[in-house]
This record gives structure tokens, C-alpha cells and sequence, in this order.
């Protein structure tokens, strides 16, 4: 058996291919192992990384894509304003893959506008909240995800309602949403290949506790926490489209699969409960009895992966727009004088 | 026409005719429509080879409230704003009384008889018109009544004015465009109205106008609609906007234009994307994000949009990402005076975003000009690879202008220092995103699609190296920061320079940008009848060439005329010019409204007076 460097995957790279340079965030951050998954998720499906192009805002999470695939362009923007940045962005090339990372005070504050809207255009993009319920570059205060009665060092008792990310994309007629657990590798990297292979946008919202600030057991962002109340709705594995054989393995009625845009499929393993992804009413239901009943659910929450995503609606020509030659890009001399007639 | 100050009577016809040399305000309530008759007038004296502009003076709102459409006429080619009327024309009985006071002794009103307010001035002509009864006995079904009144007045200005019926009827085929049936039952209300005053009105006022050479060298439109244009010669290929009066034109006249002018000849597709943001804050994330990669990216706003935009602008300024952002001025602070035009936003663009920023500059001061800066802009902000600004207003945004013919572009698209594959495989040395290669302070970039190993780096607002790595090494910081600064530097002299109307050595300088370009150049005429001689130069670009601190130091006095409170203009001029601030004369104000020739001409003598005393 080769040694796990060596292992090379369909397309030949290695998975030291897909990292980026070593994190400077706190030892045992959640955040940390979302970066690794992606590594993983990326290595295994065989994408390259000059095919990807990643986006983060302002705050801990988004300091992280500096810490996977060095190979691939990035750009760190504004507080909130990741989602306008990689909207612009896409345009340039339509076939990149794109990944934005960000936090819960990143998203669910400043950015909650722009979240929203990202949703309503379905832009074709993975959308990570790396969720803490706390500022960590600040030093430790409330974010909009903290949940009430969440005591912390400097700021007192938060008396405020949360905000709940997996809702607002629900509501905001996401056309993926999926709630995840930084503690559990293997569900965060299936839910990211889902990610990838779907036409819209993708929302993650990975609880992804700060050890430094918000991470006591009974708090709802640590991993104690999240260890002793996470409910998956599934178990759920990704399966590429080359590797469709594999679904023999899988037992009649134990399991659910959603067909993605790209014909990769997602084998959902029934757990406790009959849960189907497609059924938005059922997914609204399923996270607010987690809510009141205080437990964390997690899983592929929503999914459409026929809902038209924004470049259905823009005419655009194939050929990636910021390779079009120069010349091509100024309409001929005959047509100025056209418009100099029409304006006498 | 003058008061007659013994008898008091009102001289008619004489001696004193006034041919294609006047201002008329038409004065209505917006929303009923009175557009199309305005521009139609308007049109129809340019076919006639008159010189003419056409300011709309309109409220913040939609419907009921007064508009004002005031039409300058100049045999010798004047187009800026007169504070005066000589003819009114009252379709608006909520502004009746205080209109005509605007109107000059021996001017003329036209009004609409069922407004039934009496016209307290003996010193004007009046010529009431029959709008309902026209419109009445013209059968006009009650649901466009309100339209078709606007041409009686065209009619009865036309006849008593002697704007031919023929110049009348191309423009209305002009306005309606495809839609031949409604310009020609327009136009038939058109000609009742004319037959009616020919029959019962005689012409007692002594304004008049007649045909003169074609202007064929010009054309009319208004500055956004230029500046559209101008995106779209330059190869514009995302624009993401914010609605905002008064720049939403402009993007409005790039959704009409583009998808005719810009779809691949083949396949028939869009090689450019619009998409309306849900605010300024992304409007302007959305076109950093493109122009970084590697799109020419675009958005257009005004004040308050600018205001919002700052952070990212600081960002796309630090972090060299080159984009084309529009400030079609209205007054502020605040809210100001959202329909009103300004030169108020100078300092805020120059400056924007917090640290040391400095940006690239273009101010427009012709319709014309919006075209070509509109496309220059994208060589420029690519070549320096930075945001570029253009600072139109109002005024030159949203009104009709006659103006030069767009000329095409006369140098070819330039991308800047732009590495694809080949170019980066050939690239001598190591490639990093912000190392200083030539010496120019600009460096080369690579975007994201880019499949070379070299290619890739990863971009921050935050401090970093040459590699784009993150670095908070003071020695970094400064060195970057330096650079950025020597590449705007070096833009000075590259950049539209300033243009300069001279007199033979005048002692005394006239300085302007913008809008106020035609009031300045009525002024320095009218200036130099009364025995003071002036040199104008116009201000195209920020950071300013050498030539006006040359043009400072050849005149004794600078005087530097605009319109914000503060003098703005000046203020630049003062940073840049501090060893001779002795030779710079403040003259600035704000009241909303277009700088006039005598506001200038009255400033400056003022000014002079007092030298000489």
C-alpha cells in the first residue's frame, strides 16, 4: 500500500497539490479542519485547482482560504461583501469553480443583505459559514448567530434571539442549504463534493466552534456541544457520475438519492426518520424542532438542482468573457456613424 | 423690446429684432408629458441650424409637481444657462404668478386661456392659446388630452416664433421613432394650433427665429447616454449598478444599446453581463470583482452611491484593481437636492476611501467628451491598473446638448500589462502580482483562469509583498504604498490634458472643469468686450498636468470658478500649487442650478474693480 502522500488522484495530482500555506489560526479552530476537507473534497473529485478561484470577507473564517489550494486565485474582500465580489468575478469565466468562505459575523451581520441576494441570483457557488456565534479577530464578542442567554468574558449575557443561517437561505429560496458540524470530517466533505457538483448556490453553515472564545460544553457553538446533540438526518455519501455502479451497494428503501445537475449523485442513508431534501416544508420543519427541542440537526437540508442559476439568465457567449480577444470587444467604425445619424 | 419709460407703452416691431438669440422656459407639471413637446421644439430649431440647449429643470418626484424646460437659442453658438426668460410659455396655473417674473421687461408670454389668473405686467406681450378648445374641437380621445395639449403650445410658439412646420413634423417623426401614426396625429394638433394663431394672433414682440447654416458636424443627445456609449467603444463587459438619479440613464442607455451593438456576430450571444445590484455596497463589490478578473468593469452613480462605494474603492485602489466608476454629480451634502446639478463631489472622488488614496480623475466637459473619456477610461484604469473616476453632472448627464459628432476611437483597445499563458511561459523572471518590473511603479497581473503555474497568487486589502503574500513588515507597507503612488504620479502628464482658450496675453487666468465650460466661454467674450481679457483653461483630468501650474504662473490672477461652496477646485489647486496660492482667486457657489455667463462676467469685474481701485 502506497504511502497516503503518494496517492495520486484522477487526474494525477497528489493531495499536497490542494494545500495552501499552514494557518495561523488557534490550534484545534474549526475552521482548520473545513480547510482540510475541502482539501480532501477537491482532491478526491479530481478538480484542479487552477479551475477554482476563492473568495472570502473579513473576520477569522475568511483569513482562512490562504490555507487551501495555494494553486488557485483568491481574493480576501470586504467585511459582508464576499457575495458581490465573487458575483462580479464569475463572469470573467463562467467554467471556474468558485468557493467563498465565511463567518457567521460575517454573513449574518453586515452581510446579511448580500447573502440574500447572492440566493436569490443563484450564482453557481459554494457559500461556507464557518459558524462560531463569536467575533474571534475582535476578541470575543457576540455575533448575530449567538444564541440567547450565551455569557461571554468582556460582553455579559446576550439577550438577543439568534439568527438562524440555515433558515434565512431556506426562506430566502435557496436552492442548496445544508447544516454541518466541524467535528464530523466525513459528513462536511460529502456535503462540500454535493456542493461542487450543483449548478447554484450552495450554502454550508458549519458549526465551527472558537476555542479561544466561545467553547465552553454547554454552549451551542462547541464541540462538547456539538458532539452530544448532533442529530444527523442521514448519512450521506457522494457518488461521481463515472462511479454510478456503486449504488448496488446501497439497500432499496434505505436509502433516498438526489441526481445533481452534473448526473454526480447523492446517497442519502435513512437514520431515524424518513427525510426527504427535496421537500422544502420538511426541511423548514426539521431545523425548527431542532431549534425547540434544543439539538443540532445536520445534513443536506434542501436541495433543487434544476432551479435556474443566474447565468441561465444572461444570454452569455461560451468562450470565457475575460479571454475575448480586443479587437472583438469594439463594435465597427459603420456602426458609430449609424448612431451619429440617429442622434442628428 | 424695451418699456417705453414716457408713455409706457410697449414698443412693438422695430429696429431692434432679436433673431435666434433668446431663452424660453416652458413651464409645466411634470409627469404630464410635456417632454415630447419640449425636445420636439428643441430638435426642430437645431434641423434649423441654431444653436440651441435644453435644461430641464424638474422636481424630485413623478407626478403634479412644476417643471420648468428652458430652451437658450444663440446665433453665436452660447448653450449654457441664462437666469433670465425672454418668453414663457404657462401650461402650469400652480406657477403662473411667480414664472413671469422670471420673464425680461419686453418679453412675451405665451399662456393657456382657462387658466384664469390675470397677467399683472404691462412690460410683456401676451398670447393666450386655446388648449382646450383646440384640443376639443380636435376630437382627441379624453385618455391622451393631457399629452396633446403639450402640442398646441408647439403649434402656436412655432407660428408666432416662425419655427417651420416642416422642422417641426422631422422632429416629431424623430421623437416617436417607429411609431409614425402617433407623431402624425401629434403633429396634427400641431397645425390646428399654428392655423389658429395664424388667424388670430398678430406678432407684436421682436423675437424671432431663422434658418442658418446646418449644423452637420453635430448632434444632440445628453452626457449619459455619451458615456454609455463611450463604455461600449471602450469594450465594456460587466457593469453591476445601483438605480440613483441622475446616472441611472446611463445604464439604462447601456442596457438599450449594448445587446444590439455588443452580441457576438456568430452565435448571437451577449459577451457582456449588467446586473442591477442591491445597492451601491455591491454594485461597486460586483465590479471589482470583475475587474479583477480581468473584465472592463463598470458602474455609474451619483454622490450618495459614491459615499457608500468608498471601502471598496479603497480596497480596489490598494490591492491595483482597475475599474471605471461614473459620479454623475447632484447636490449635496445629504440627500441635497437629488434632481439639481453640482460640481460638488471633486475632493470626495479625488480622495476617496480611508488612508492615502488618490485617484484617477476624468471630468468631462462636453457631451462629446463623456464618449470619448467613456472609453478611454478602460485603457486608462487598465494601464495603471486602477480605479479611474468620471465626474460628470447633472446638467451634462441628463440634458440635451448639441455637440461635436462621437468620433471613433483612434488608438486601439490597450489591455495594460496583462500576462496570459504564452506571455507569462516567455516572462523573464520570477512573476509577482506587485513587483515593480519596468520602473513605472505599475506591475504585471495575471486573472483568474489562468492555467500557468505561475499564474495564480492570492489578493488582499491587507498589507503584503510583492507576491501578494501577507506581510505586515513596515519596510513592505511603505515600499508598496510608494510605488502606488509613483504610478499615479507618473499618469499626470498621460491623461486628458487641460485645454486652454486664449487671448494674447491676457495678465489675468480663468480656470474651470466640467459642465460650466460653456457658460465660461460666453463670459470670457462678453468679459473682454468690457475691457478685461482673460485666458480659460478647463481642468480634464486629476492629478493635474504640469501645464496648469505653467498657466498659473503666466497670469497675475487665477480665478477659479465653480459650482460647490467651498471651492473645491481651488482647494486642489492650492495642494498642488502651494508657492503660488497668492495668484489663486476662489469664485464658487451652489444654488442647484447651472452656472451662467453673467454670474462669472458680474464675479469676476467685481473682483477686478477692486484690483484696480
Amino acid at each position: 500500500m502506497p504511502d497516503k502522500k503518494d496517492v495520486t488522484n484522477a487526474i494525477g495530482l497528489t493531495r499536497a497539490d490542494y494545500r495552501g500555506k499552514r494557518s495561523t489560526l488557534c490550534p484545534g479552530c474549526g475552521h482548520n479542519t473545513i480547510s482540510a476537507q475541502i482539501i480532501m473534497a477537491l482532491f478526491e473529485m479530481g478538480i484542479p485547482p487552477e479551475k477554482v478561484v476563492k473568495f472570502s470577507g473579513i473576520g477569522c473564517s475568511s483569513k482562512s482560504p490562504t490555507y487551501f489550494l495555494g494553486q488557485s486565485f483568491g481574493f480576501n474582500g470586504l467585511h459582508g461583501r464576499m457575495p458581490s465580489l465573487a458575483l462580479g468575478a464569475a463572469f470573467a469565466d463562467t467554467t471556474m469553480k468558485i468557493i467563498g468562505v465565511s463567518g457567521d459575523g460575517d454573513t449574518a451581520s453586515i452581510g446579511l443583505g448580500q447573502f440574500k441576494h447572492l440566493i436569490r441570483r443563484n450564482l453557481p457557488m459554494v457559500y461556507i459559514v464557518e459558524n462560531n456565534g463569536v467575533y474571534g479577530l475582535t476578541k470575543g464578542q457576540f455575533s448575530a448567530t449567538a444564541e440567547r442567554g450565551l455569557e461571554l468574558k468582556h460582553q455579559g449575557v446576550n439577550p438577543f434571539i439568534p439568527i438562524d443561517i440555515a433558515k434565512e437561505a431556506l426562506i430566502g429560496n435557496a436552492s442548496f442549504v445544508a447544516r454541518s458540524f466541524a467535528g464530523d470530517s466525513k459528513q462536511v466533505r460529502e456535503l462540500l463534493k454535493a456542493a461542487f457538483s450543483h449548478r447554484g448556490t450552495a450554502v454550508l453553515d458549519i458549526i465551527s466552534p472558537c476555542v479561544s472564545f466561545n467553547n465552553r460544553e454547554d454552549t451551542l457553538h462547541s464541540y462538547q456541544w456539538g458532539r452530544q446533540h448532533q442529530a444527523p438526518l442521514h448519512d450521506i455519501s457522494y457518488v461521481p457520475r463515472r462511479k454510478a455502479i456503486m449504488l448496488e451497494e446501497f439497500k432499496e428503501g434505505e436509502t433516498k438519492e438526489v441526481t445533481m445537475h452534473d448526473g454526480s449523485m447523492v446517497i442519502l442513508k435513512k437514520l431515524d426518520q424518513d427525510f426527504d431534501p427535496t421537500d422544502k416544508w420538511q426541511a423548514l420543519k426539521v431545523l425548527e424542532d431542532a431549534e425547540r427541542n434544543n439539538y443540532l440537526i445536520t445534513g443536506l437540508v434542501y436541495v433543487n438542482p434544476e432551479q435556474p442559476s443566474l447565468y441561465d439568465y444572461l444570454d452569455l457567449v461560451q468562450e470565457p468573457l475575460n479571454r475575448i480577444k480586443s479587437g472583438a470587444l469594439r463594435p465597427a467604425p459603420e456602426t458609430l456613424e449609424k448612431i451619429n445619424q440617429a442622434m442628428y | 423690446m424695451v418699456k417705453d419709460n414716457d408713455t409706457g407703452d410697449i414698443k412693438t416691431r422695430g429696429e431692434e429684432m432679436k433673431i435666434n438669440d433668446f431663452c424660453m422656459t416652458i413651464c409645466t407639471v411634470n409627469g404630464s408629458g410635456s417632454a415630447t413637446a419640449n425636445n420636439t421644439l428643441l430638435r426642430a430649431m437645431f434641423h434649423m441650424g441654431i444653436p440651441v440647449s435644453g435644461k430641464n429643470i424638474f422636481p424630485s418626484n413623478i407626478k403634479g409637481l412644476p417643471t420648468w424646460f428652458s430652451i437658450r437659442a444663440s446665433k453665436d453658438g452660447y448653450i449654457g444657462r441664462v437666469a433670465h426668460d425672454d418668453i414663457i410659455v404657462l401650461m402650469n396655473p400652480g406657477t403662473f404668478s411667480s414664472d413671469i417674473d422670471y420673464n425680461v421687461p419686453g418679453g412675451v408670454v405665451f399662456y393657456a386661456d382657462h387658466i384664469q389668473i390675470p397677467v399683472d405686467r404691462e412690460d410683456v406681450i401676451v398670447y393666450p392659446m386655446p388648449v382646450k378648445d383646440i384640443i376639443k374641437e380636435a376630437g382627441v380621445p379624453r385618455n391622451l388630452q393631457d399629452y396633446m395639449e403639450n402640442m398646441v403650445y408647439v403649434g402656436v410658439v412655432a407660428e408666432i416664433m416662425g419655427i417651420g412646420l416642416d422642422y417641426i413634423h422631422n422632429a416629431l417623426l424623430f421623437q416617436f421613432r417607429k411609431k409614425t401614426s402617433v407623431a402624425e396625429s401629434n403633429f396634427e394638433i400641431v397645425k390646428m394650433a399654428a392655423d389658429w394663431a395664424n388667424n388670430n394672433l398678430e406678432k407684436r414682440d421682436r423675437y424671432q427665429v431663422e434658418v442658418m447654416a446646418p449644423l452637420d458636424d453635430y448632434i444632440m443627445t445628453d452626457g449619459n447616454t455619451a458615456g454609455a456609449l463611450g463604455a461600449i467603444y471602450g469594450g465594456f463587459q460587466f457593469c453591476g449598478w445601483y438605480p440613483i438619479t441622475p446616472a441611472s440613464s446611463m445604464i439604462e442607455s447601456l442596457i438599450t444599446f449594448a445587446p444590439r451593438l455588443r452580441k457576438n456576430p456568430e452565435t448571437n450571444k451577449n459577451d457582456f453581463a449588467i446586473v442591477q445590484a442591491e445597492d451601491e455596497l455591491a454594485a461597486i463589490g460586483m465590479v471589482v470583482g470583475a475587474g479583477w478578473g480581468g473584465l472592463r468593469a463598470m458602474t455609474s452613480t451619483s454622490g450618495p452611491g459614491i459615499s457608500l462605494m468608498a471601502e471598496y474603492m479603497s480596497m480596489a485602489y490598494f490591492a491595483e484593481v482597475p475599474l471605471v466608476l461614473w459620479d454623475v454629480q447632484r447636490v449635496g451634502p445629504s440627500t441635497g437636492l437629488p434632481t439639481r446639478t453640482a460640481q460638488g463631489d471633486i475632493n470626495l472622488n479625488y480622495f476617496l476611501g480611508h488612508g492615502d488614496t488618490q485617484h484617477i480623475v476624468l471630468i468631462p466637459s462636453s457631451v462629446t467628451e463623456c464618449f470619448e473619456f467613456g472609453w478611454k477610461a478602460f485603457d486608462i484604469a487598465e494601464k495603471y491598473q486602477t480605479p479611474v473616476i468620471l465626474l460628470s453632472d447633472l446638467d451634462l448627464g441628463m440634458n440635451l446638448w448639441i455637440t461635436k459628432r462621437f468620433e471613433y476611437p483612434n488608438q486601439p483597445i490597450d489591455r495594460g500589462k496583462i500576462l496570459w499563458e504564452e506571455e507569462l511561459e516567455r516572462f523573464p523572471q520570477e512573476f509577482g502580482r506587485y513587483k515593480d518590473v519596468d520602473g513605472d511603479g505599475v506591475p504585471y497581473r495575471t486573472v483568474m483562469g489562468n492555467t500557468h503555474e505561475k499564474a495564480p497568487y492570492f489578493t488582499r486589502g491587507t498589507g503584503h509583498d510583492e507576491l501578494g503574500n501577507y506581510s505586515e513588515r513596515p519596510e513592505d507597507w511603505q515600499r508598496m504604498l510608494d510605488r502606488i503612488k509613483q504610478k499615479i504620479e507618473y499618469s499626470r502628464e498621460d491623461l486628458p490634458q487641460p485645454e486652454i482658450r486664449e487671448f494674447n496675453s491676457a495678465r489675468i487666468g480663468l480656470i474651470a472643469m466640467g459642465s460650466t465650460e460653456p457658460a465660461l466661454i460666453e463670459a470670457q467674450d462678453k468679459l473682454a468686450e468690457l475691457g478685461i481679457q482673460t485666458d480659460f483653461l478647463k481642468v480634464r483630468a486629476l492629478p493635474l498636468s504640469d501645464k496648469v501650474r505653467e498657466f498659473i504662473k503666466q497670469h497675475d490672477r487665477n480665478y477659479v470658478l465653480e459650482l460647490n461652496r467651498d471651492g473645491q477646485l481651488h482647494q486642489l489647486l492650492v495642494i498642488d500649487y502651494c508657492d503660488m496660492t497668492d495668484r489663486l482667486i476662489s469664485l464658487s457657489y451652489i444654488d442647484g442650478l447651472p452656472m451662467t455667463a453673467d454670474w462669472i462676467i458680474k464675479s469676476v469685474s467685481e473682483k477686478e474693480h477692486k484690483y484696480h481701485a
